[in-house]
């Protein structure tokens, strides 16, 4: 058995769980809406135990490290923390139809993972030869995360207005019913940036920490750095326009969409498009 | 001053408090942020100035663009941000301040109205025992209550973490703070870089603005050295560094190892490990296709010779035993740039242990010349990265608070309990900063257990 195996395990269980969280969209029957909870649990379950195991076999191999070294190990611990994310709501707050609008970001994460990329295990280069790389990438990516669950609320928020407003046919009234009411999705869109928003502070603290321990800089304008910053500009207006009239609801939605898009781009972009000092597995600076 | 200065004033000070120039300056931030990520910063790419055109490079220049975020508009936008948040403070402060320091204590029918789901239930026994009992309760289950006479009736107030209405207030200072520890180190502090040979000592450094700066010590790089890991990935950059004082060396800063991730801090001066080199020779023997000609080529470190064809060389990187890289082959081996006289520039491979190869690929390009490797006199030296940056403890302490702020903010709530006694009917309500509903229903709670005590039956 290897950690691979099993994450291609991981990614069969979320795509089976997506899968049935549509036929619950459709259907409206809770029990099909709690074997979609329970697979996606399953996957979480095995998708943890291949990241230990990934990091004892990174052990036996002799360049032992944390599984969060390159872009993808970052991406299968992104795809984890979102369902992570995903069972605390479903547990704490029971919109079990959340779960068809968030696992399949984690899906997305997982197959491309899984089948576009390199998956292995790579010694650490000097520059990431720190404690500080775990501190920041789990700040970070459990902020992240955040982001994609408030991101697919807010998605549902924008659906169920727009259908609302077109005084919507029977049918679409009917999916309607499972949605969670406007003001409780709009809700749990501000609980979940409020989870990702101190997160993402810590992540861009700890990064500055480190930079200031392994350059003498703690932030150099490096595009990385930028985008986290406009990332945190961005909510940072997200959460002053819940005090602002004119600017809750609908427009919130839209600011936390931006929000998740250019985190995305800070998370993929900067390394596709921008060069930095976030090579995810390049050389040292 | 007149009423018309005053509206002008008064409109000049809303316009700073409002949270409407917030979301504009958040989102403004955001947006302009992004040209400096698309646009080179700094020294230009000769390939990007080839690019673009001459007026657009002009237009960028005068715009700031190539330093955006030193730019006066970024600086501007910044310097706009912190007085709204410095003039929102001042604004909403004082009430708030009020709120924490002078709570209303006594439960009048107004302050009954402003809350929602107020209970009221008659008590047993007389008003005396209900207040002892009410004032125990509250301090047991909630917060030990303020309790006050008014016309007869007794009032209780008691509450929970009212600093948390501060907190907001801390992040928006904490942001200063790391504005003041960023502008004193572009102050007092610099950011520089030096090279070190083996063996050598150096006393000043380059800053990034290209001033020379004495260190007031000197510096000795006993040793450089290359860790590499079995698939030739770099596994350990290390310097051996000696600090010296008139020359001598100090105690606890004789040779003292600095790797990447592990710096060396002297005198509020820190080193880092950041780049190296061999500035050592090169050795080579070059001749034609037929091996007619033969000459000895030295290159001298990272510089660049002309060969007797016209083309030019330099080494990009060398090792002194191949077969780590490649399996099969031994010896010493070096990385070349050839430049030939036509503008075609190849990078390849030359040994010293199998002159074989080095004419197998001069034939397959058909032209000479044939590079033979013949190892190297190798003298390396350490790029240190240099800082001093005296306000760097003062960013920290502003993180700090910011986080601390955030966390209090959004997950610590003041909540606020009112009971009243009057005609033998008790009274109670209350609210919270955040989260009323949560604390509603443990007000409920609260409410269900309080009517127990004081309906007189006896526990069991």
């Amino acid at each position: 058995m290897t950690s691979s195996m099993l994450f291609n395990v991981t990614a069969i269980a979320y795509m089976i769980s997506m899968i049935v969280f549509f036929a619950f969209l459709a259907s409206k029957n809770k029990t099909v809406g709690l074997v979609g909870s329970l697979t996606a649990y399953a996957g979480l379950a095995v998708h943890t135990v291949a990241i230990g195991l990934r990091w004892k076999e990174s052990y036996d191999m002799g360049v032992g490290h944390a599984p969060m070294s390159n872009l993808y190990e970052s991406i299968v611990f992104f795809s984890w923390t979102i369902v992570l994310l995903f069972a605390y709501i479903d547990i704490k707050y029971k919109y079990r139809i959340i779960g068809a609008f968030v696992v399949p970001f984690a899906l997305l994460g997982m197959t491309w993972a899984q089948l576009g990329m390199n998956t292995g295990i790579e010694p650490l280069v000097p520059a990431l030869q720190s404690n500080w790389l775990l501190y920041h990438v789990i700040t970070c990516f459990l902020g992240y995360a955040a982001f994609a669950v408030a991101c697919g609320i807010s998605i549902m928020y924008l659906i169920k207005v727009a259908l609302e407003a077109n005084g919507s046919t029977a049918q679409a009234g009917g999916l309607m019913s499972m949605f969670p009411p406007l003001k409780v999705l709009d809700d749990l869109n501000y609980r979940a940036i409020m989870i990702g928003f101190p997160l993402l502070t810590l992540g861009i603290i700890t990064g500055a920490a480190w930079a200031n321990y392994a350059w003498g800089t703690y932030w150099s304008w490096d595009p990385k750095e930028t985008w986290s910053l406009i990332v945190w500009f961005v909510y940072a207006a997200f959460l002053h326009a819940r005090f602002t009239r004119g600017w809750v609801g609908k427009r919130a939605a839209w600011l936390s969409v931006i929000g998740f898009a250019a985190t995305i781009f800070c998370y993929l972009g900067v390394n596709l498009f921008l060069s930095g000092l976030h090579s995810y597995g390049g050389g040292a600076k | 001053m007149t009423s018309t200065d005053r509206d002008f004033v008064h409109s000049i000070w809303d316009f700073f408090c409002s949270l409407k120039l917030t979301m504009a300056l958040l989102i403004g931030l955001a947006a302009i942020s992004i040209i400096g990520t698309i646009i080179p910063q700094g020294a230009l790419p000769p390939e990007y100035v080839q690019e673009i055109s001459p007026a657009k490079l002009k237009i960028y220049k005068s715009l700031g663009f190539f330093d955006m975020y030193h730019s006066w508009w970024f600086i501007l936008m910044l310097y706009l941000l912190t007085v709204n948040l410095v003039a929102c403070s001042i604004k909403r402060l004082p009430h708030i301040w009020k709120t924490i320091k002078n709570p209303v204590t006594i439960f009048s029918s107004a302050q009954e109205k402003s809350l929602s789901g107020v209970v009221s239930f008659p008590h047993a026994g007389d008003a005396a025992a209900a207040k002892d009992k009410v004032a125990v309760f509250l301090k047991s289950e909630f917060a030990a209550p303020l309790v006050s006479e008014s016309d007869g009736d007794w009032h209780f107030f008691a509450q929970k973490t009212p600093w948390c209405r501060l907190a907001v207030y801390c992040v928006h200072l904490s942001v200063i703070i790391i504005f003041i520890g960023a502008i004193i180190g572009s102050l007092f502090g610099y950011k520089g870089f030096v090279n070190i040979m083996e063996g050598e000592s150096i006393s000043s450094v380059m800053s990034r603005s290209n001033k020379q700066i004495d260190l007031g010590f000197s510096l000795r790089c006993d040793q450089f050295s290359v860790a590499h890991y079995a698939n030739g990935a770099p596994k350990e950059f290390k310097s051996i560094l000696t600090v010296l004082e008139n020359g001598k060396p100090v105690p606890d800063y004789t040779n003292a190892r600095v790797i990447v991730n592990d710096p060396l801090t002297y005198k509020g001066i820190t080193f880092y490990q950041s780049s190296y080199g061999n500035a050592g020779n090169y050795f080579f023997t070059v001749s034609d296709l037929d091996g007619k000609n033969p000459v000895s080529v030295t290159v001298a470190g990272q510089d660049s010779v002309t060969l007797p064809d016209g083309s030019s060389m330099h080494v990009t990187e060398s090792t002194k035993d191949v077969s780590e890289f490649a399996p099969g082959l031994s010896g010493p081996a070096a990385q070349v740039e050839l430049h030939s006289a036509n503008g075609k520039t190849e990078s390849f491979i030359v040994y010293a242990n199998h002159p074989e190869l080095n004419i197998q690929h001069a034939q397959q390009h058909g032209v000479g010349p044939v590079i033979h490797y013949k190892g190297a006199q190798e003298r390396m030296y350490t790029g240190l990265q240099v800082a001093k940056d005296p306000g760097v403890e003062i960013v920290w302490l502003g993180c700090l608070l910011m986080v601390l702020g955030i966390y209090a903010a959004f997950f610590m709530s003041h909540r606020r309990i009112w009971v009243r006694i009057q005609n033998g009917i008790v009274t109670i309500g209350g609210n919270a900063s955040k989260n009323q509903a949560g604390f509603q229903l443990h007000l409920e709670r609260l409410v269900s257990k309080l009517k127990t005590e004081l309906s007189g039956e006896k526990k069991s």
